[in-house]
């Protein structure tokens, strides 16, 4: 009997409290839903922003400032400039192979200047010196590690020459890991898979509805709601610039890629048929349903290979001017966006009119670059959704047709300087495909023509003479 | 994800290379990076694809002698040590070594760098550049840019010159002659930042 009553007092005990649990539990489930279904999901439905985000992102500014001031004070200035500011282990020196080798002789050499321009053994201490600094230090590999930056944004990823400073500034790092990882993290996951969700399940519901106006209207709608829920899943804090210059059906849309985000970034503000591989699992799903709604290309993997094919299909596309306009990117690879880095001609060849866009990601507040070789796409989006803001401009830039007697890789290279000028990248003349592919032969004659002129020139006026 | 430490302790026998490279320790530690950065599939050590994926190396006209004079030892693999004990031959000449302290010689004596050199022309590594070696050397930095009989007369002129007891090749001390009066400091060394 007393052990009855014991527990009947303990029940008594316990009840209430968790009654009390579940009570504050559901209250804070509900008001979370709700200032989410308020703050993001309905203005991503109608395209309206609060400005939070941009709220957000100048108090980051403003943090970021006093970790960098906090930084400059702990550390001397000597050991702050070799650590931060010098990403270079070498200074290299910008004389043409010309001049080197006159001096290279020069030094060596008893006769005089002029009749000393034939083969030296010397000569290859110029070759040699170029090929390792080359090794230590080159333009093209640099371009594909994530740029190094000046000032610390609170996340190690980024900058891994800052060790220990001050307590506070390790406070502060830990309570960004926190934030990162407790709160923003979840909550954007949880958006990430509503956006992806909604996605799959409306397109295939537009898709039940006949070809019509109706059809198009609301396909428009659902990709540009579900994008936008998107772009807050990742807080992206995109600024679009001449707006005027979007593209438009029958034309082609090009941009620099970084990332597999540039593709939500401009699909959230108009509409577009995406052109791509299909893969499979969770991406193939996506993609067939898309395809209900609205026409994509999308290739079978033994059809990437056939260019015809695939020009065909791009310029049946375009012909046809009641579909939207189709985005590519033609670098083929992910830029570490420093830089933009040669244009393949396929999609230059088609003669349609082409919309350059040029996207720049701001990288004080994270790096957006996808380094393929080194994360699988998993961890790439996770590492996206724990930094702090995307935050990135989009320039539409006039559009651009071939001009006559300008063949398809002109066209190219003149539409990528003319994005590479309006996004502040740097214009280079290597293929993306470098990093993993070797560089054709054409840029080694340019060097064997300029040495082979320093020495067969010579060889011809003896003969004359 | 996670940050990577930027401490010695993940160079191996990070002491040992400094001795004998002369590299100081943040030189050692840039190397690394860029070691880790040309390893793009994370395996601890190097191959020759590695370099040849290089850009400025790969328009180079010797770029696969040098790529040859990483893998000299018949290995086709080249560890963090190995790479950066190539790599010293282009330190700058310390100019203020005390002689009588130097227990070995540092990669980057003139000697060392002429050897490097040498090696570059002498590709079966038999001491001496013969006729063939240099013809092949010249063929590689100039290409189709020259015809066979302006090669075969550069490269007349040349062992003429240099080939002082008239064995039709170039032995190490005879390159070493000729080449005697050339600032082989500034010309085989390259520029690191402090």
């Amino acid at each position: 009997a007393e052990n009855l009553c014991n527990k009947g007092q303990m029940e008594l005990f316990f009840n209430p409290f968790d009654n009390l649990v579940c009570i504050l539990l559901g209250i804070s489930f509900t008001v979370w839903f709700t200032l989410l279904l308020v703050f993001i999901i309905v203005p991503a439905i109608f395209g309206v922003s609060f400005g939070i985000r941009r709220l957000y992102m100048k108090t980051l500014l403003k943090v970021f400032e006093w970790a960098t001031l906090r930084i400059e004070r702990g550390v001397s200035i000597v050991d702050f400039l070799s650590v931060s500011t010098i990403p270079a282990i070498i200074a290299k020196e910008p004389t043409s192979l010309e001049e080197e080798i006159k001096e290279i002789r020069r030094s060596g050499s008893n006769k005089d200047l002029d009749s000393a321009t034939e083969f030296e053994l010397s000569d290859i201490f110029y070759f040699a010196r170029r090929g390792v600094e080359s090794i230590m230090d080159d333009e093209v590999t640099k371009r594909f590690s994530a740029e190094e930056l000046e000032s610390w944004n609170l996340l190690t990823r980024s900058n891994y020459n800052f060790h220990y400073i001050s307590l506070r500034l390790t406070v502060l790092w830990g309570l960004g890991l926190l934030i990162r990882y407790g709160f923003l993290l979840p909550l954007r996951v949880t958006l990430a898979f509503t956006g992806v969700g909604l996605l799959v399940f409306l397109t295939s519901v537009v898709g039940l509805l006949p070809n019509g106006r109706m059809k198009n209207f609301l396909s428009e709608k659902v990709h540009l709601m579900c994008y936008r829920i998107c772009v807050r899943a990742l807080t992206a804090i995109i600024t679009y610039h001449d707006s005027e210059n979007k593209p438009k059906n029958g034309g082609i849309c090009v941009a620099n890629h970084t990332s597999p985000i540039d593709v939500i970034i401009l699909a959230s503000d108009g509409c577009y048929a995406m052109v791509g591989q299909i893969h499979g699992g969770l991406m193939g799903v996506i993609q067939r349903s898309m395809v209900k709604a609205c026409p994509h290309i999308w290739f079978e993997r033994s059809e990437v290979k056939d260019r015809h094919l695939v020009a065909k299909r791009l310029s049946d596309h375009v012909e046809d001017k009641s579909k939207l306009p189709i985005l590519i990117f033609p670098e083929g690879t992910c830029i570490n966006n420093t830089s933009v880095m040669m244009f393949k001609k396929g999609s230059f060849e088609i003669g349609a009119t082409v919309y350059p866009v040029a996207i720049k990601y701001d990288p004080r507040f994270g790096d957006a670059f996808w380094n393929s070789s080194k994360f699988g796409m998993v961890s790439y989006l996770l590492r996206m959704m724990s930094s702090w803001a995307i935050v990135c401009s989009v320039w539409y830039l006039p559009p651009m047709s071939r001009e006559e007697g300008e063949d398809a890789v002109q066209f190219a290279n003149r539409v990528k300087a003319a994005i590479a000028r309006q996004g502040g990248l740097v214009d280079l003349l290597w293929d993306g495909g470098l990093k993993r592919a070797k560089v054709k032969d054409t840029f080694k004659e340019e060097q064997q023509k300029l040495y082979s002129k320093m020495l067969v020139g010579t060889q011809e006026d003896r003969s004359r003479s | 994800m996670g940050s990577s430490s930027s401490s010695r302790n993940k160079i191996p026998n990070a002491q040992e290379l400094m001795d004998q490279t002369g590299f100081s320790s943040a030189h050692l530690l840039r190397l690394y990076d860029r070691f880790e950065c040309l390893d793009r599939d994370n395996r601890g050590y190097l191959s020759p694809d590695d370099f040849e994926a290089v850009g400025g190396l790969a328009m180079n006209p010797i770029g696969g002698r040098i790529i040859d004079a990483f893998f000299s030892s018949g290995q086709d693999t080249v560890d963090f040590s190995s790479f950066v004990r190539i790599l010293a031959h282009f330190r700058p000449t310390d100019r203020n070594r005390n002689k009588e302290g130097t227990q070995q010689e540092l990669p980057n004596s003139r000697t060392r760098k002429l050897k490097f050199a040498f090696q570059l022309y002498d590709l079966d590594r038999d001491g001496k550049i013969s006729r063939e070696e240099l013809l092949q050397v010249l063929r590689a930095m100039l290409g189709l840019q020259v015809t066979e009989e302006q090669l075969q007369s550069i490269a007349e002129r040349a062992i003429q010159e240099a080939d002082l007891d008239k064995d039709d090749a170039i032995s190490f001390d005879e390159f070493k002659k000729s080449l005697e009066k050339v600032d082989i400091d500034t010309k085989m060394s390259i520029g690191f930042l402090k």
